[in-house]
């Protein structure tokens, strides 16, 4: 897509500034979208990406600027204001209610609210035409808390269109696709500019922000440091301007691998509400050797982390850790096993956000000697303990006394992963161990999770990313459906094969063995 | 309006927001009075000469604040835990009923056994009681609240039932209480002629070992732990379900003992009206101590002090006396509005 | 007289229809604020209030219905306070409940006393009447037990209706469910989740304290200090009990009442000469605990009951 010299601007932030206490989100942004564009808005996280489109929004209100659509200068803080000028945002968190149709969430908000009657069939008709021409199948009458991930970002979009969006926001969109799903999104996009909207399509991924955009930005810490027609750069330039610096790729030599610390033969466990239960995995984690694990999130991921961890009971199968373990499968017993647990979550799961960092250092070995005497805490040595952690993995902090609510998120990633690292593993489970973070704290977390691996550790890599699965396994698995493809060695596969294990192609009877 | 959390807040908004939550809460002691038709001034200090006006007045005060001191710390150690015990109630009088069946003459001890005896079999009681209510929770993800709430009407049922029926007073003529305390299961008075009883120290003992164990022990730690982040205690393989029973038993066994102050130190029998809603002003007593066990024992005087205070200006002034009930779940509300406060910033925009 | 008996007799049936009657409007206003994801524990002493001011409002001359309003408003004040609290600023339910409660009691007992300082046993007013309709009332033990009650009956059976409409078949419906399942799809799509929220326990407070009038202008005359009783808590088990749907809560509502109907007649009985009354009066509590046991593993809970919601929350 050639640029558009002279279009029409749909759009135009000017001055947008956003602080969040001594933050600066959004430092005096301002850009124009014009007519039928692809804007990438590009960066690494925490630059202010999401934030300066929930501004444009309405979520936020910025401390200054403004926000002119159409030439209307919009009010702040009102979402329905910007849908009103035409604006439709598919936020990266779906914003659906889960117990409501399809039909029923495109709805919602449409009308007055006092309104009697809610117009089904009309409207029906309606978004069965956009998905039609839009390429956007799914069925009106299903219950959104059955759809798969790819289906509900449908709904998002098609909720947009419905309110004959003309200015379409996507905030990493493809976070949770498969590589052909985010083709097919390329196609819809494409669909929509070719009917005059125009989009603004934030990502962190450059392949994908130079296959759709016609134009980028790119934001570093909250400034807008460059804008360039996407024609007239290409990746490694993207990297630099996004980063500062070029990026390096995490390096991974090659090791033989050593015995297997863990195998799983057949492995079931329950469904949990929507989500599949694991149907009969095998899987061996040996000494030294990295697996990851792609596949899209909801896929039998967590149920494989939690029964690694300690949360969960297989319903069939046999588990075999070596040295073997008898009793209880439990969090302590996993601990007591040698299994190191980097959790999905850092913040629901992985900490106690009003506890220091000594408490949270300690919380999962807090009943260890010397920590815990005869029921007693021992609080200086909690604190030794904590010390060695922020001084070893250079965690940030005003103190081991501080809450750990007032650390960023790299710096809490570093408190959990040096908890988990001092226990000595054997088995380390990093599920999502660096989403959300930054390229400084990615680096670190990917360094140690090497040099582990390189000292002996057997590490099962759980990642929605799947240039960071190729990355940085040496073995890699998809999971779909709750089933686990064969073993691909490290660099075998394209990142379009694995998408099309992703999608469920391949496994047993195709892809509805499941 | 929306919130945004301030990281470090400042001493003024630490201390000034709660202070003026007080304020507020006083303001509208005076518009009540003067709803009344009575002198604002004059009735707030009836209320304070009607608490601490006297050496009479103090220990009144004191005397009412020990059951108070009691169900303030069972809904501290539990709200800790978040686990939402609202029965203290039905604790309280599930202690009662154990110090009249083991105090009238079913133990032939001499006191200072026996009164121990009597003080733990009161706190297993209430300990059992809450545990009802927590299996329920942990087993089947019933809500607690409304299961604690129900069991303070069963509770008080059942104590109707024993006071008419088996555990009547033969002596009583007819009215629905219990036997007297034999004296040696009657707890002395911590001064002769005095009238204070042991109860009060034993509630000042209760809000220490609280402290202690909240913040020294392996099982403060975990209470607190599964308290602020059930999921995160789970995961780090804390067994939530376990701290919450053993969370259940110490809430439960100190509500019962307020039972077991108020029958031993006080009243000598059970009747029907030996809690005038103890367990329900614990509540008041441990969110205004923001769930601080030795600050239940300041905020129990306090709250026992609005009690005797408004008891007093009543019958002096003609403001009814529930003006107290008021004040003290207007001070809940503005109390926990102040906290949040603290901690946020509201912006409007 | 045994039970066949007691199942045969009208009067047994309209005791049913008249015990549920406050329990369906209380449910109902709870079942709206949990619907848009706000518990309200205030519902006791919102039933306490409403009971009081309905009454008063009554016995100073004003008419039935003018009383029933002044029920409404007067359990509005308080829910506007329960929702300013929980919503906006996003308090612990559980607290501002029990506070809007122990509130809302105390107000209704000071409001007495400063009214009435001198009587030992409180004023009686002339409630509603039976309202016989024609024709229907005159069907057979069907008739007197379900077509002769009052006006204030006939509204909440009408009421459950109206709720389920709305719920299922408005756009206000469809955005008060969402509020309580996922309030980030209401702000979304442009709407406030505040507005939606405090509306919504505004109004459910409103139904909770006709519930309460109903006791003092329908069922009885009067005024007592202890006459809602546990009614409130008893709601809340029962908007558990009907799964969050209106139509279900009626018939918990209905089921309770049939209980609780009989065992007071069973106290008539030979039965009731051996147990203990106080067995028979445990018996409405007993059963909400069993419901609450008995629905706990259908979970059909609103995924963002308790959970506040800030606006642009990061």
């Amino acid at each position: 897509m050639a640029g558009r010299e002279g279009a029409e601007v749909v759009l135009r932030l000017d001055g947008i500034t956003k602080r969040f206490g001594p933050l600066v989100a959004n430092d005096a942004i301002s850009f124009d979208l014009k007519k039928g564009e692809v804007i990438a808005l590009l960066g690494e996280n925490g630059a202010g990406k999401t934030t300066l489109m929930n501004i444009l929004f309405g979520h936020y209100t910025a401390d200054a600027g403004s926000v002119e659509v159409f030439g209307q200068t919009l009010p702040p803080g009102h979402p329905r204001a910007a849908l009103a000028a035409g604006v439709g945002m598919v936020h990266q968190h779906f914003t659906l209610a889960d117990n409501m149709t399809v039909l029923e969430n495109i709805l919602l908000g449409t009308g007055s609210l006092l309104s009697a009657r809610l117009n089904a069939r009309a409207a029906k008709a309606k978004v069965q035409k956009l998905s039609a021409d839009f390429g956007l199948s799914v069925h009106p009458d299903a219950k959104v808390g059955s759809l798969s991930v790819g289906e509900r970002q449908r709904v998002e979009i098609l909720k947009a269109l419905y309110r004959d969006a003309r200015i379409l926001i996507l905030d990493e969109p493809t976070a949770v696709l498969t590589p052909q799903e985010t083709t097919a999104l390329f196609e819809t996009l494409r669909k929509a500019v070719a009917l005059g909207l125009s989009i603004i399509f934030i990502s962190h991924k450059l392949n994908e922000v130079m296959a759709i955009s016609s134009r980028v930005l790119v934001l570093r810490h909250g400034r807008l440091v460059g804008e360039v027609a996407t024609a007239e750069t290409d990746r490694h330039r993207l990297a630099e301007m996004m980063v500062g610096a070029e990026i390096t790729a995490p390096k991974l030599a090659d090791r033989a691998p050593g015995a297997a610390l863990m195998t799983l033969t057949g492995i079931r466990t329950a469904p949990r509400g929507n989500a599949p239960g694991l149907s009969g995995i095998d899987l061996t984690l040996r000494a030294g050797q990295i697996i990851g694990l792609a596949g899209v999130s909801g896929n039998g991921q967590s149920a494989l982390a939690d029964l690694i961890g300690g949360l969960e009971m297989p319903t069939g199968g046999t588990m075999v850790l070596h040295p073997e373990h008898s009793g209880d499968w439990s969090p302590r017993a996993a601990l007591a096993s040698g299994v190191a647990r980097i959790p999905e979550d850092r913040h629901k799961t992985g900490t106690v956000a009003d506890f220091t960092l000594t408490e949270n250092a300690v919380l999962e070995a807090y009943e260890n000697a010397p920590y815990s005497r005869k029921g007693w805490m021992d609080w200086s040595a909690a604190e030794g303990f904590a010390k060695k952690i922020i001084e070893t993995y250079d965690v940030r902090c005003p103190g081991p006394e501080a809450a750990i609510r007032l650390l960023s998120g790299g710096n809490m990633q570093k408190l959990i992963l040096g908890r988990a690292l001092e226990a000595g593993p054997q088995i380390i489970l990093a599920n999502q161990p660096v989403r959300g973070l930054d390229i400084g704290a990615v680096t670190f977390v990917h360094n140690r999770l090497i040099a582990a691996r390189d000292a002996g550790a057997a590490i099962l890599l759980i990642s929605e990313d799947l240039d960071e699965v190729m990355a940085l396994s040496d073995l890699i698995h998809v999971i779909y459906e709750g089933h686990l493809s064969p073993a691909f060695p490290r660099g075998e596969k394209t990142p379009a094969e694995l998408g099309v294990w992703m999608a469920g192609q391949g496994f047993e009877g195709g892809a509805d063995a499941a | 309006m929306r919130l945004e959390p301030i990281p470090n807040p400042s001493a003024l908004r630490r201390f000034g927001l709660p202070t003026g939550a007080l304020a507020l809460t006083v303001l509208i002691a005076s518009a009540l009075a003067l709803l009344a038709g009575a002198n604002p001034f004059a009735t707030l200090g009836l209320i304070l000469k009607g608490a601490a006006g006297s050496k009479f007045a103090l220990l009144e005060t004191l005397n009412r604040a020990t059951p108070m001191i009691f169900t303030g710390l069972a809904v501290a150690v539990a709200f800790r835990a978040k686990l939402w015990n609202i029965g203290a109630e039905a604790q309280l009088y599930g202690g009662a009923i154990v110090t009249v069946l083991l105090g009238t003459g079913a133990l032939p001890l001499p006191s200072l056994l026996l009164l121990p005896v009597i003080a733990l079999a009161a706190m297993l009681a209430g300990a059992l009681i809450l545990l009802g209510p927590v299996l329920m929770k942990t087993r089947l993800g019933v809500d607690e609240v409304v299961t604690t709430l129900l069991f303070n009407f069963i509770m008080l049922l059942f104590v109707s039932y024993l006071l008419e029926g088996p555990m009547k007073d033969p002596m009583g003529m007819g009215w629905p209480k219990s036997p007297a305390l034999d004296k040696a299961a009657r707890l002395p008075r911590i001064v002769e002629g005095l009238r204070l009883h042991w109860g009060f120290a034993l509630a000042i003992l209760s809000a220490i070992a609280v402290w202690v164990i909240q913040t020294r022990t392996t099982l403060g730690y975990e209470i607190r732990a599964v308290g602020l982040n059930a999921e995160a205690a789970r995961f780090a393989g804390i067994p939530v379900g376990r701290v919450m029973v053993k969370t259940a038993l110490l809430s439960g066994g100190l509500a019962a003992l307020a039972g077991f102050s108020e029958v031993a130190g006080l009243k000598g029998n059970l009747t029907l009206d030996l809690s005038p809603g103890f367990g329900y002003t614990g509540i008041i007593v441990a969110m205004l101590a923001l769930l601080n066990p030795l600050g239940v024992v300041i905020s129990a005087i306090f709250v026992a002090g609005v009690f005797v205070g408004a008891d007093s200006m009543s019958r002096a002034a003609g403001v009814p006396t529930y003006i107290a009930d008021i004040l003290m779940a207007t001070a809940l509300l503005t109390m926990v509005l102040a906290l949040k406060l603290t901690t946020t910033r509201v912006r409007w925009r | 007289m045994d039970i066949l008996d007691i199942l045969l007799s009208a009067t047994f049936w309209a005791a049913v229809i008249r015990i549920a009657s406050p329990l369906i409007f209380a449910t109902l206003g709870e079942l709206i604020c949990e619907r848009a994801g706000v518990l309200n524990l205030g519902i006791e002493g919102i039933m306490v209030i409403g009971a009081f001011a309905g009454w008063m409002a009554v016995y100073l001359g004003t008419g039935l219905w003018a009383g029933v309003g002044v029920a409404m408003l007067a359990g509005m004040l308080f829910g506007l306070l329960h929702a300013t609290l929980t919503v906006p600023f996003g308090l612990s339910q559980h607290v501002v409940g029990l506070g809007v409660t122990l509130l809302a009691t105390a107000t209704a007992s000071f409001a007495y006393r400063l009214s009435l300082p001198e009587v030992t046993s409180p004023p009686k007013i002339t409630p509603f009447q039976p309202w016989e309709i024609p024709v229907l009332s005159d069907i057979p033990l069907i008739g007197p037990a379900l077509f002769s009650q009052t006006a204030l009956t006939y509204l909440a059976f009408i009421l459950v209706m109206i709720v389920s409409l709305i719920l299922y078949r408005t756009p206000l419906g469809l955005a008060l469910r969402a509020a309580g399942e996922n309030p980030a799809s209401v702000e979304a799509q442009g709407l406030s989740v505040t507005a939606i929220r405090m509306g919504a326990v505004i109004v459910g407070s409103g139904l909770m304290a006709i519930g309460g009038a109903f006791l003092t202008m329908s069922a009885f005359s009067s005024f007592f200090f202890e006459m809602v009783n546990g009614r409130g808590w008893i709601c809340i088990a029962l908007v558990v009990f009907g799964a969050w749907k209106p139509s279900k809560a009626l018939l918990g509502a209905l089921l309770f009442a049939g209980f609780d109907a009989l065992q007071v007649r069973l106290q008539q009985t030979p039965m009731g000469a051996v147990v203990p009354y106080q067995v028979f009066l445990m018996v409405p509590y007993v059963l909400s605990i069993l419901a609450l046991i008995l629905m706990s593993r259908r979970a059909e809970v609103p995924a963002a009951l308790m959970v506040p919601f800030n606006k642009g929350e990061r």
